[in-house]
């Protein structure tokens, strides 16, 4: 029997497999957060939800709608403030078990994230909430996730506005600047994953999901991206889907409407 | 100071007093949580302009601040509104149309900008934006920054570190310090003299609070002083940084306060809806700001159902089961 998903059902559980057990979980809200705790309900049981706003390893009885929201004040480890939250991830001893779910208008072939403007800086077209804890969080954490809709304009050569740092302009030049090793490392699509070559730092096909194709994953894409070790995404299980959709949101506040 | 004067006063008072035409603020709380809304309210209805607002995630008292020309400029790391407006509307229409100034930095070196001035330290280092447009691109110019004594010359600096690659970093991001003319926080219980008690998440209160000149609190409960000294390590700000305190039940409402009550996503829903449109964001601000004199009559147009609706579970701290969407 075919299993049926939707879009978002396959990157939330796409995003969820990269988080390991024990990991430090950086969430912002919406899907990021469903893959956080899907994470923690299927395969990284002993992972920690962590938010910007300094609440650590809170108890999720109600999803949250924003990292203020009070459901994220109940049942935390600590809840703090926002510098202790940044200086977790900053921290050298803790910043290194954190992976961090981040969400972008734009993002180029280094994986850089544009949160900020579409537009000239100064008089955009269109203006976005700007860093927020984006750039902090893509400086300081080895790992992230970028949540992206698969499009031509949010998959760009150039970005209007550079707001966190991923690889930079490749090659190193990400180390160069200042920074530590990390930034975005795997990118989830509507359409397949992402990651960022090891030398060069460029963006890579790794897995389309059942459904579409290298190139028309190419042709939702401004730049080249190498699709050669490409393979098929192993779909969403039975059992992903049934803690997914059960456990997580229920009443599919974040999922939407059923496929 | 005497360590009893008793510092409590009517809102439309120490916003008076304290909120002058082209002062530097910061408000407290994080996009829709504890912003200190009474407060607000209080400066558009007194119709107090030019403001320079600093920010780091600010929301729903930004977005409102922002829609009524309250500010001239900004410096900001997030403005958003949960659901209801990823991306506040009327901050994001104010720098489309050219009608604010305004400075994007990452929510870290804004909370870290805070610390320094409540340090009394002129920057502190951090490693975030390294390689980022925040350093090259300024939204002050420099001719703007060099002209305004209240300004800090230079938006952020990178600098070698000098010891050299101790802490394994060859390099810094130094973040200036912020010394606001007045801070304004909502907190949960506050005392006459000032002392604070946050319940929940303090965001990057007590660093905004300490950094300024002047510190406006309102409160859900003005408690005796004995209620907050019985446990001082729940206590984060000591009275001698407050200015003001006034007693506004409510008064971070229509965003949360943890404990008392949620953030109203249905009145946050209409006023992104009224934002959208000119004639609508008047008639909003007409009934729900200028149409009253007092918070306590704002409550009474927003009326008792919703504040029923809002109120917080004593279990959770939140309101369980709310309609939300």
């Amino acid at each position: 029997m075919k299993i049926s998903y939707t879009p978002k059902e396959i990157m939330t559980i796409m995003a969820a497999r990269e988080i390991k057990n024990g990991d430090i979980v950086f969430s912002g809200t919406g899907i990021s957060m469903l893959a956080a705790m899907a994470a923690k309900k299927i395969n990284a049981p002993d992972s920690v939800i962590f938010f910007e706003t300094g609440a650590m390893d809170s108890l999720l009885e109600e999803i949250p709608f924003a990292v203020a929201d009070p459901r994220i004040m109940y049942w935390a480890a600590a809840n703090s403030s926002l510098t202790d939250a940044f200086a977790t991830m900053q921290n050298r001893i803790t910043g290194d078990r954190v992976i961090a779910i981040l969400g972008a208008a734009q993002i180029d072939p280094y994986g850089n994230l544009n949160t900020t403007c579409i537009g000239d800086y100064y008089s955009p077209d269109v203006r976005f909430s700007g860093s927020g804890g984006g750039c902090g969080v893509a400086s300081f954490v080895p790992r992230c996730i970028a949540f992206m809709q698969h499009e031509k304009r949010k998959f760009v050569n150039k970005l209007d506005y550079l707001t966190s740092p991923g690889q930079l302009t490749g090659n190193g030049s990400r180390e160069a600047a200042g920074l530590r090793p990390g930034g975005v490392s795997v990118v989830v699509t509507n359409l397949g994953v992402m990651r960022f070559d090891k030398d060069t730092g460029k963006m890579y096909l790794d897995q389309y999901y059942p459904g579409t194709t290298p190139e028309k994953i190419l042709e939702n894409t401004q730049f080249h991206m190498d699709v050669s070790q490409a393979f098929q995404a192993v779909p969403p299980t039975e059992n992903e889907l049934k803690i997914l959709r059960d456990n997580c949101d229920p009443q599919r506040l974040i999922l939407g409407p059923v496929a | 100071m005497n360590n009893d004067t008793d510092k409590t006063m009517p809102l439309a008072e120490a916003v008076t007093r304290f909120v002058k035409t082209g002062a530097h603020i910061s408000i407290g709380g994080f996009t829709l949580n504890r912003n200190p809304m009474a407060a607000v309210y209080e400066i558009i209805r007194q119709k107090i302009t030019g403001l320079h607002l600093y920010a780091h995630s600010n929301g729903t008292g930004l977005d409102e601040l922002v829609g009524a020309g309250c500010i001239s400029r900004l410096e900001i790391a997030y403005g958003g509104n949960g659901k209801a407006a990823p991306t506040c509307i009327r901050f994001a229409r104010a720098i489309q149309n050219n009608e604010i100034q305004f400075e994007d930095y990452s929510n870290y070196m804004m909370s870290l900008r805070f610390m320094a001035g409540a340090m009394g330290v002129p920057f502190l280092p951090t490693l975030s934006g390294l390689g980022s447009d925040m350093l090259t691109t300024w939204g002050f110019s420099e001719s703007m920054r060099l002209s305004d004594p209240k300004i800090v010359d230079r938006k952020l600096a990178v600098v070698d570190n000098p010891f050299g690659n101790w802490g394994g970093a060859k390099k810094v991001v130094a973040v200036p310090a912020i010394n606001p003319d007045v801070t304004i926080i909502h907190v949960q219980k506050a005392d006459h003299m000032g002392t604070c008690r946050i319940q929940g998440l303090t965001f990057a209160d007590v660093e905004q609070a300490k950094a300024s000149r002047h510190v406006i609190v309102t409160c859900e409960q003005l408690v005796e002083k004995a209620v907050l000294r019985e446990n001082p390590d729940m206590n984060q700000i000591p009275f001698i940084h407050v200015s003001a305190v006034c007693h506004v039940p409510f008064g971070g409402y229509p965003t949360a306060v943890y404990g008392h009550y949620d953030y109203d996503a249905q009145y946050l829903k209409q006023f992104a809806a009224a934002a959208r449109d000119e004639a609508a964001f008047t008639a909003y601000q007409d009934r729900f700001i200028f149409g009253v004199d007092s918070h306590g009559q704002f409550l009474e147009q927003v009326g008792k159902d919703r504040l029923e609706a809002v109120a917080a579970d004593p279990r959770t701290g939140y309101s369980v089961n709310m309609k939300r969407d």
